[in-house]
């Protein structure tokens, strides 16, 4: 099989304008993105640049945009894509360094806003924390994240409003609050209770559509709105402090 | 030039344990070649050992019992002591990963579940569901956000700089930029992972070249055990991705194309539970019998357990399947052979992760402290890489409060890192040579025909004189691209010379040592033989050359016996 593969190119230091570039390539086997882009960059030009790390979806290091879909490279097969002309994007809504390659520091710095990590209860119990499997179900769907960023790039919200945390932040967020675990207080959400952060979703449902991992980080982000909600309304009428 | 107090190699596992555990007052950062959840231990599925004796057949389980399990499956060749610690410290270990917020799989009654591995008398194995790795390194990832721990992501280090026995810096080569440069540390702890990619079938992530090994075995510090590499009995027949041992810790059945379940004839009492090595020889001596599909792979049947089973368990391996090999193992069998998969050996470090070399530290799959010995059983890795991480750290800062800083160490650095930057160079003013992927290609032949499952002396000294061809053919490398930002070919080059140096120490390790133990098999010498070869094979790098030596193996309560399963 025959494809052309037409891929962006650009080096932040030394390209005044990004450009595609054509290359021809041929296979007899299946083969995935990932390994067709190693190969064209083994043995056609070896300055083109793009991340990966582990070839089975897990690492999340591959994600760009092929033939206008969101997807990890390495899970892509050529011939899954049904045409002979491949086109690779990097993500967007990121600057990009090289090809690509994007920066993606605003993607994290984001997940650090949201303080990603359990506020576990004081006393540590004998044997860990008593949970019952059926509540710690209620979290899987979010703790598949691999952090791969199509949800934050596919966003429209992210492209226009700089203050947006975006899906995965929030979608870990919600796996925290989720957690049976998890002793957060709602003076501690009081930083996602804004505009950029759980009220900036547009529900377009953009990232549901592309997650490779089938997370739904939507469903994260309503489910927090609807806490932050109740939580309001618990506080108004009194039922707590 | 940045100046640490310490300086971990690595953002895996054991990289993250360790900085989680340094004295919070020191300057501590953590290099990565990649952002850390891209290091392989996100793909660590089945689990992770402690003997917390929760699963209802696992009452009697103790540290002990987990302790005696892993020393046998070791062939004996583990330092007992240190395997004791690691046991010992396991159980302790799983309930601060928990309290951390790691969301392991539970009992009926909210108890951390537990599912049985390969070689374990008990059902030990922690985990939560197939994705234990990811939910462990997720976890520690964001802990070190809690702690603001400081990282230097997308930067490979090119080179470990020791000067009087004392750990300088490093050099590192800063993808983003393209520029190489020194780092100044006080103590550098090493959690580089392991070298799988020097096999060509492997079941590790493209990154795992294993330069950290190597450039501190080039360092002057030597490497212990290499010749033990571990092939795990199940990987996805093509691709070569990981299927857990946990499928078959579910019940999965490995079953030749006559429809046999013929680990009866090689592990009676355990079937597809006995250790990996002894089920990775089973496998490849079914296919190399003509009993195999296609020459090439046999079946790891799942069908006959519930599909709600499999979804709720093993989704991770039902994802693989359906999307790397287009079958659903709900109701088909899986196509698996085995690969190349763990590093038993690796840097030479005390069970206070310290190495000869003063204030140079290792930890995890890189390093060999000696637990795992000549086999390691399945859900032991993860737990090496969490304790010993730890240790790594604690300890490292330890020798911190202890040693005096100096400043005269910078021109040194320099020197150092000129010397790499004129071997770049050199490679970019080269137009034509030798292209270092087929290098790579050519190396990964070599270890995966003459150094792999089965291994007798006429391959090995032929293996032996593949590796100097290509360290004669490396010398006429060159840079084809003009471009040094995020130059994977530049990443290659620099850690093709680790790569030919480890393949080199594992080859002649195999050589040299002429009985079977553990993944070591010899078709030449098919017996284990305690009274000549009860020891642990140090190889160090003298004027480029490894030079062999052995040193003792630490037998504290278990007298070496049989290994039956």
């Amino acid at each position: 099989m025959e494809f052309l593969f037409r891929i962006f190119r650009y080096d932040s230091l030394k390209d005044e304008h990004p450009y595609f570039q054509d290359f021809f390539y041929e296979t007899k086997e299946k083969k995935s993105v990932l390994e067709a882009l190693m190969e064209i960059r083994n043995e056609q030009d070896s300055t083109l640049a793009f991340r990966y790390s582990c070839r089975e979806a897990i690492c999340g290091s591959c994600a760009m945009v092929l033939n206008g879909n969101f997807d990890l490279a390495c899970r892509t097969e050529l011939q899954a894509l049904e045409s002979s002309l491949i086109v690779i994007e990097p993500l967007p809504n990121l600057e990009i360094q090289k090809d690509l390659v994007v920066d993606m520091e605003p993607f994290w710095e984001a997940l650090s806003q949201i303080k990603p990590y359990l506020f576990p209860d004081k006393k540590i119990q004998e044997k860990g924390h008593r949970i019952e499997e059926r509540e710690m179900e209620k979290i899987f769907q979010y703790i598949n994240c691999i952090m791969c960023g199509c949800c934050y790039s596919v966003c429209p919200v992210v492209s226009r409003d700089e203050r947006y945390l975006g899906a995965a932040a929030l979608a870990k967020l919600y796996r925290f609050v989720k957690d049976p675990r998890d002793k957060r207080r709602f003076s501690d959400l009081s930083g996602v209770n804004t505009e950029g952060g759980a009220w900036g979703c547009d529900t377009v449902f953009r990232c549901n559509e592309v997650c490779p991992k089938d997370v739904r980080p939507a469903d994260g982000i309503e489910a927090l709105r609807r806490k932050l909600v109740v939580e309001k309304i618990k506080r108004i009428f009194g039922f707590r402090r | 030039m940045i100046s640490q107090d310490i300086l971990i190699v690595g953002g895996g596992l054991a990289g993250l344990a360790a900085a989680l555990s340094c004295d919070s007052h020191l300057k501590v950062a953590v290099i990565s070649k990649v952002h850390p959840l891209r290091s392989h231990s996100v793909a660590a599925q089945g689990g992770i050992n402690a003997a917390l004796g929760n699963n209802p057949d696992g009452k009697d389980d103790s540290w002990e019992r987990h302790a005696f399990d892993t020393i046998k499956g070791s062939d004996y060749l583990a330092d007992q002591d240190v395997a004791e610690v690691m046991c010992q410290k396991a159980v302790s270990t799983i309930y601060e990963l928990e309290y951390l917020g790691v969301p392991f799989s539970r009992f009926p009654g909210g108890l951390i579940a537990q599912r049985p591995f390969g070689g374990a008398g008990f059902p030990r194995t922690c985990y939560a569901a197939d994705r234990t790795g990811l939910v462990i390194l997720h976890t520690l990832f964001e802990q070190s956000i809690r702690k603001q721990v400081k990282f230097y992501n997308e930067w490979l280090v090119t080179k470990l700089v020791v000067k009087d026995g004392k750990c300088l810096g490093v050099v590192v080569y800063d993808l983003a930029t393209g520029q190489i440069m020194p780092v100044r540390t006080r103590a550098a702890i090493f959690a580089t992972g392991g070298y799988g990619r020097v096999y060509s079938k492997t079941t590790n992530a493209y990154i795992n070249h294993g330069s950290g090994t190597g450039i501190a075995y080039k360092a002057g510090v030597p490497l212990r055990d290499m010749e033990f590499v571990q092939f795990h009995p199940t990987s996805l027949f093509g691709k070569n991705i990981l299927i857990t041992e946990g499928a078959r810790g579910e019940g999965g059945y490995l079953v030749n194309n006559k429809g046999k379940r013929f680990m009866a004839d090689y592990a009676p009492s355990t079937m597809e539970l006995a250790p990996r090595d002894i089920v990775a020889r089973a496998i490849q001596t079914e296919i190399d019998k003509g009993n195999g599909f296609d020459d090439q792979y046999i079946h790891l049947d799942l069908r006959h357990i519930a599909e709600e089973k499999i979804k709720k368990r093993l989704p991770g391996i039902r994802e693989i399947c359906i999307n790397f090999a287009g079958i659903d193992p709900v109701e088909a069998p899986i196509p698996i052979q085995p690969a190349q998969h763990y590093s038993m050996g690796g840097i030479d470090i005390d069970p206070k992760c310290a190495s000869q070399v003063e204030g140079f530290f290792a930890a995890g799959e890189c390093a060999c402290v000696g637990v795992h010995g000549a086999n390691r059983l399945g859900g032991n890795s993860l737990l090496d890489t969490v304790v010993f991480g730890k240790i790594s750290g604690e300890e490292a800062s330890v020798y911190i409060k202890g040693s005096e800083g100096t400043n005269s160490d910078e021109k040194i650095l320099l020197e150092e890192a000129l010397e790499v930057k004129t071997r770049v160079e050199e490679w970019e003013k080269r137009d034509s040579g030798e292209k270092i992927h087929r290098l790579l290609e050519r190396l990964k032949v070599v270890m995966s025909e003459k150094v792999g499952i089965f291994r007798k002396k006429e391959d090995l000294t032929e293996g032996m004189e593949k590796i100097s061809e290509l360290k004669e053919d490396y010398k006429r490398v060159y840079l084809s691209g003009n471009c040094l930002r995020y130059s994977q070919e530049l990443v290659n080059l620099l850690e093709f010379d680790s790569m030919l140096d480890l393949a080199e120490v594992i080859t002649l390790g195999a050589l040299r040592r002429e009985e079977t133990r553990g993944s070591h098999y010899r078709l030449d010498f098919k017996e284990r033989n305690d009274k000549d070869w009860l020891k642990h094979t140090l190889a160090s790098c003298k004027e480029g050359k490894p030079q062999i030596s052995y040193s003792g193996v630490n037998i504290s309560k278990y007298e070496p016996e049989a290994r039956k399963y």
